[in-house]
């Protein structure tokens, strides 16, 4: 009968492309909600030491950032380690009201648990970063957070 | 008759969603804040009356200076032997009279625990290398990451990390508190 009649096309049927755009928007999607694009322009180098003995910082909106390590543009600012502050460079003495103004941002109730992120680059020398915690201390900014990256610590460059 | 309605080709869609998806990928970073979470001891208050001192044998003195070359209680050791030097002194496993004391404490969950009293002193010069100064770090919170996961598998079966009861976290932080000082920063020279 007419209703059994063999397809009398050949060749391989089409692949029905309509759902792909979906995939694809929600692969889109995933992305968008998991990276954060990077609100400050680094003028310092920060490179990240590494480190095994690592923790995660739970709360980003609790944390502020402190980078310090050697400019980018040598030419201009030299090559001495350099604090960098949201998106500028910044003196020990700039870091108390910085922290105030992180602060004063926060609620209430989440200012115990602010922590101060320092991503310091790893040929710094710890003079500067001393000066920084000192000063953090002076402000009561107590928990700090040293960044790092996750991984061993190569040997050969050290004793 | 019903009209036959013109279909929208969707199948540049695909090509649209791709686009914006390696946008996305390229310019933003997968940026994790991960590190090395540290307390800095409150600003000395100058009326305070000074803390009682330690006493020596509690004291481990890990000093970097800016070769970053590592002294371990007056000997000059290699970074690789750091954290099982540590774990003895933290642990004073033949109760040696030069290592540090231990105090019997009652914890809750755990009962009766040998606290030990020994804390690590972590000094560094002006010169020393960042980099150095983490690794130190990382050894020393190795140690005694070590010793929280050895006792918490002998009392819970599990791996430190592994606990998820906060109770249970609490009781081994007190058990094997995280004792690391940094002393007033000073200049230690070569």
């Amino acid at each position: 009968m007419a209703r059994f009649k063999k397809d009398t096309k050949s060749g391989t049927p089409k692949i029905n492309t309509a759902s792909l755009p979906d995939i694809i928007f929600m692969l889109l999607f995933f992305f968008m909600v998991t990276t954060t694009l990077r609100e400050t322009q680094l003028f310092v180098r920060t490179q990240l030491p590494f480190a095994t003995e690592v923790q995660t910082l739970e709360r980003k909106s609790l944390v502020s950032h402190i980078y310090i390590g050697p400019p980018f543009q040598t030419r201009i600012f030299g090559t001495e380690p350099r604090i960098q502050l949201q998106d500028q460079f910044a003196t020990v003495d700039d870091i108390a009201s910085f922290i105030s103004a992180e602060r004063e941002a926060r609620a209430e109730a989440e200012r115990p648990l602010m922590t101060t992120s320092l991503k310091v680059d790893r040929e710094t020398t710890m003079g500067i970063v001393t000066d920084v915690k000192q000063e953090l201390r002076q402000v009561n900014a107590l928990r700090i957070n040293y960044s790092t990256a996750r991984g061993e610590i190569p040997r050969e460059g050290l004793r | 008759m019903a009209r036959m309605r013109p279909e929208i080709n969707a199948g540049s869609m695909a090509d649209i969603a791709f686009l914006l998806l390696i946008f996305f990928l390229v310019t933003t970073t997968m940026d994790v804040d991960i590190g090395i979470t540290r307390m800095l001891p409150p600003p000395i208050d100058p009326n305070a009356p000074p803390p009682p001192p330690v006493r020596e044998r509690n004291v481990f003195v890990v000093l970097v200076d800016r070769h970053d070359r590592l002294m371990v209680e007056g000997q000059i050791t290699s970074i690789d032997r750091l954290q099982t030097i540590t774990k003895e002194f933290l642990l004073n496993p033949h109760d040696d009279p030069s290592m540090p004391e231990k105090r019997i404490d009652t914890i809750p969950h755990l009962g009766k625990m040998e606290v030990s009293r020994g804390i690590i002193s972590l000094q560094n010069d002006r010169g020393t290398s960042y980099e150095m100064y983490i690794s130190v770090q990382n050894e020393l919170a190795a140690a005694i990451m070590d010793i929280r996961d050895d006792v918490s598998k002998e009392h819970f079966g599990l791996e430190f990390s592994e606990l998820r009861d906060q109770e249970l976290i609490d009781a081994i932080r007190s058990a094997v508190p995280m004792a690391i000082s940094e002393a007033e920063p000073k200049d230690i020279g070569d």
